[in-house]
């Protein structure tokens, strides 16, 4: 263990210099200096109403920024940058970020919900903003002329017309200690400051707005990055976790006898049901684990049947229910329709099934600092999990977030984070954890199964006159997406802890789906109990847009479906039920760039051809952001193998930060989404997950990639930025969907889009 | 234990491991060499392939015994003299990739493929590339790229 020092925290705040009093904007430490090397008694960070907790300019007149939001692969960094430099009128590559070292950085809440933009630029656009208006109140003082006088360019202040006078920010920077405060408001995601200066009105952006390369692709694709599965500190030791033979079976004994051979085993960790391996090396790690000879209690079988699932949701009474919307009386119209139309869909588990399992490196010291490093989205709520896990105060341990692989929510680096913690408690070293595949794909939380129940009215003429809609839904939120607390994580809940912090989610008409206008509507959801309250391979969470995608391809469907029963265009059919411009704007953009024609679904061709063609529209709207986007996909009508060929998605989220990495960002929402759409299903027994590696749970590949993959960027200068990457994965499935029903008039109600399934839907077509 | 005679990007080492162990271990933990990276330990991913004789190859399936004697070359051998090599470069003018953790298995692929041909179709780099997973889903840009790297003269034909 290290050596404990005597570092007091008065020593420390006073060795910080003027870390606590005023702020100095010349202060270039990177890093508090709170290392495990000198392991003060606390982590002191400065409060975010202070300056010098957002930026600092060094003697270089490099612009350092601190901020509790990671990267998580779409170049939100590069955009934050970009911002930072568009205030201060630096050049771009002047800004380094520090993002998400709990020690460093203030609290925004972590990653989530495609909010990096919306709202945790806002701080640091506010910060720049602020900087740059005292940098000009200094410059104006020493360069004897009104602030008014002044210009920036290139980090230089000068005076306008007169190139002669003209000061550095890094000249002014070392100038001396400010005592200006900024007004500090929200938390987490909404945490804001504000202070004299005013950020810049759109219209004079020269940075922001205009493609800027990412600044971590080079490093990444050179090979000189480092990703958190990198990190090796001295003395660390190599863990692999072991995981009970089924949902609820407990840990009876163990047979260290052939582990033990391995050399470099190092010990056994368990912990109620935790069970873990410690070695000197990586191999040694991983074979120990395959060795060991455990005994565990048999299974429970909380799962249903896997053809039963929908069954099982639709007779399970719900744990919570709500009304969500109610306009008219849908219940009368029903009854009175000339017609009624009536479809279910279904949406399956999914796993976040990471490109890398879960890996941390935590060195715990119970009584000093503990850091872990982890790739997990939310930093600042792992700092306060592993607190509780440890039963140590907060401001003892350190997080350094560094970047894993794409995490596309709560995927389980948190915990192989806490196993890493665990390990290294046990055996008081720091310890790598990195999850085997398996351990990934099974063991890693999914998200949530919902089964949607849409009806409408329709009039004489084939017009809705009242939609109502029922969801069932296990909740996106029975494990929390914030990782605050000790029962959030699967290695605590084995060592005995409980999750008592999760939430019922509710997959919601309108607020996952587009807001069309029906003269009546009814909307009900409901949230199902999960299969156990113990640590389970299906527990459920947020994995990228949480019920989204499920609610988006119910509503999309049944939008066509209406369509096709009202013999109109399906996007027409949109256009006359949306008030919103901006969501008409996307729709009819998609189709203009796709050669949309207009014209009901199914098309009229031969039905003879042997593959046929098709196109579909899907609408997403998500938190001021709105997609349209085309499918056309080719269906074999012999094996109902479906290849979608191209997508067209229109896309506008107000103002646009960087349309470069919005461009590849959107792509690769859409590709993604296309895997989730076509292919993925988490598969399950009675007790287990049988999903374990890319071949058990397929995903994605080359070959499915369409041949065309057109982007329409619609950009509002004048509208607050909103969130990219959600928004375009959610309608895809449905897209998808009304191309295979517009292809060949059969209806696929159940994701993934099988050819198995689309074949059954063929054959249920009555013959021609 | 046994030592095990290695070739790594032009230079020797000498390691002393399990010869059983796969060489993504041995690059990884015993040689730094961290590009190579572990995605499923399986086969599946592609995330740990490597050059060796010049052919793509699923690190985690080779042991190091195997290894021995060949030449194998990672990421971090690509450059030369600090240039990229120009697959890397086609990559980086692209601005492909989100999270980038699967690149490796891309970018050394791409480069057994155009060493092999030069100006594949659009049918043979999605065959080259089937056995390799891109969660994020950034194939359009590793696609756009491979493009950019290719000899043009073919690949218009």
């Amino acid at each position: 263990m290290a050596p404990k020092t005597a570092v007091s925290r008065r020593e420390f705040v006073k060795d910080a210099g003027g870390l606590l009093i005023g702020f100095s904007l010349a202060d270039s430490t990177v890093l508090p200096r709170v290392l495990a090397a000198a392991s003060p008694e606390t982590i002191v960070v400065p409060p975010p109403s202070r300056l010098d907790a957002w930026l600092r300019i060094d003697k270089e007149g490099v612009i350092h920024v601190f901020t509790g939001k990671p990267e998580i692969g779409m170049g939100v960094g590069t955009a934050y940058a970009q911002i930072v430099a568009e205030e201060l009128d630096v050049p771009l590559e002047r800004v380094v970020l520090v993002m998400g070292d709990t020690a460093s950085t203030a609290n925004q809440g972590g990653v989530g919900g495609s909010t990096s933009i919306m709202l945790g630029a806002k701080p640091l656009r506010n910060a720049a903003a602020n900087a740059r208006y005292l940098l000009t109140q200094i410059a104006s003082r020493r360069l004897g002329v009104s602030a008014g006088e002044l210009e920036v360019q290139d980090g230089i202040v000068r005076v306008k017309g007169d190139t002669s006078k003209s000061v550095s920010y890094a000249e002014l920077a070392s100038g001396g200690d400010f005592n200006e405060v900024l007004k500090v408001s929200g938390d987490g995601f909404s945490l804001d400051v504000a202070g004299p200066g005013k950020p810049k009105d759109p219209s004079a952006y020269t940075i922001v707005g205009k493609p800027a390369a990412r600044v971590d692709l080079p490093p990444k694709i050179l090979g000189h990055f480092q990703y958190v599965t990198d990190v090796r500190v001295p003395g660390m030791l190599h863990g692999r976790v072991i995981r009970p033979s089924g949902v609820g079976a407990a840990f009876v004994s163990v047979d260290e006898s052939s582990a033990k051979a391995i050399p470099g085993f190092v010990k056994t960790v368990v912990k109620g049901n935790f069970v873990g391996v410690v070695a000197r090396n990586e191999w040694a790690a991983v074979q120990a684990a395959k060795a060991l000879k455990v005994a565990w209690t048999e299974p429970r079988k909380a799962f249903p049947e896997q053809q039963d699932l929908y069954a099982y949701m639709r007779s399970a009474t719900p744990k919570a229910s709500k009304e969500t919307l109610k306009r008219g009386d849908v219940a009368a119209a029903l009854s009175n329709a000339a017609k009624k139309l009536e479809a279910s869909y279904e949406f399956p588990f999914q796993s976040h099934a990471t490109m890398g399992p879960g890996c941390a490196v935590a060195d715990v010291h119970k009584d000093g600092i503990t850091t872990v490093w982890s790739g997990g989205q939310k930093p600042h709520d792992l700092q306060r999990g592993f607190a509780e896990l440890l039963s140590v105060s907060v401001d003892t341990v350190r997080v350094v977030w560094v970047e894993d692989a794409g995490s596309y929510g709560r995927p389980g680096f948190e915990d192989a984070a806490a196993d890493a913690v665990l390990l290294s408690e046990a055996v008081e070293r720091p310890v790598r954890v990195q999850w085997m595949r398996d351990d990934m794909t099974a063991w890693g939380t999914k998200g949530p199964a919902v089964l949607c129940d849409l009806a409408a009215a329709l009039d004489a003429q084939g017009e809705p006159t009242a939609v109502q809609f029922v969801s069932r839904a296990f909740s996106g939120g029975e494990i929390m997406f914030r990782p605050n607390s000790a029962g959030n994580f699967l290695g605590a809940q084995l060592a005995g802890i409980r999750n008592t912090t999760g939430v019922d989610e509710f997959a919601q008409w309108g607020l996952e789906s587009a807001p069309y206008a029906f003269p009546s509507v009814l909307a009900t959801a409901h949230v199902i109990s999960a299969f156990a309250d113990e640590a389970s391979p299906m527990r459920t969470t947020h994995l990228r847009d949480p019920e989204g995608p499920a609610t988006s391809f119910a509503v999309e469907s049944f939008m066509d479906e209406m369509a096709a029963a009202a013999n109109v265009d399906p996007i027409d059919f949109r256009l006359k039920r949306l008030d919103e411009p901006r969501a008409k704007a996307v729709l009819t953009a998609a189709a203009q760039k796709a050669g949309w024609n207009a014209r009901p679904s199914p098309q009229k061709a031969a039905r003879a051809a042997d593959v046929a063609t098709g196109r579909g529209i899907g609408l997403s709207t998500r938190n001021g952001t709105y997609v349209g986007t085309v499918a056309e996909v080719e269906v074999d009508r012999n094996t109902g193998a479906v290849r979608v060929t191209r997508f067209v998605c229109a896309h506008d989220c107000g103002l646009i930060i960087n349309p470069e990495a919005l461009r590849t960002t959107i792509e690769a929402n859409l590709i993604q989404s296309l895997g989730r759409s076509l292919k993925e299903e988490t598969t399950f027994d009675r007790a287990n997950v049988t999903s374990v590696d890319w071949i058990t749970y397929p995903v994605v590949r080359a070959p499915d990639v369409p041949d065309r993959v057109e982007i329409v960027l619609i950009n509002h200068p004048e509208i607050p930025p909103t969130g990219a990457g959600e928004p375009s994965s959610r309608a895809i499935a449905a897209a998808i969907a009304n191309a295979i029903f517009d292809a060949t008039g059969a209806r696929v109600r159940q994701v993934p889009l099988t050819s198995a399934r689309v074949k059954a839907a063929l054959d249920a077509l009555p013959s021609a | 234990m046994s030592a095990a005679s290695l070739k790594v990007n032009g230079r020797a080492y000498n390691v002393d491991v399990d010869p059983a162990c796969p060489l993504l271990y041995v690059l990884r933990d015993n040689l730094g060499l961290n590009n190579p990276r572990f995605g499923c330990g399986l086969g599946q991913c592609g995330a740990c392939t490597v050059l060796v004789n010049n052919r793509a190859v699923r690190s985690c399936q080779l042991n190091v015994a195997n290894a021995a004697g060949k030449e194998i070359v990672t990421l971090e051998g690509l450059e030369t003299n600090g240039k990229p090599h120009p697959v890397q470069a086609a990559f980086i003018a692209e601005q492909t990739f989100q999270c980038g953790y699967c690149l490796n298995g891309w970018v050394m692929t791409a480069k057994a493929l155009l060493d092999q041909n030069p100006s594949p179709s659009d049918a043979e780099m999605r065959s080259a590339f089937e056995s390799l997973v891109c969660r994020c889903g950034s194939h359009v840009g590793i696609f756009a790229a491979v493009r950019r790297a290719s000899q043009p003269a073919k690949r218009s034909a």
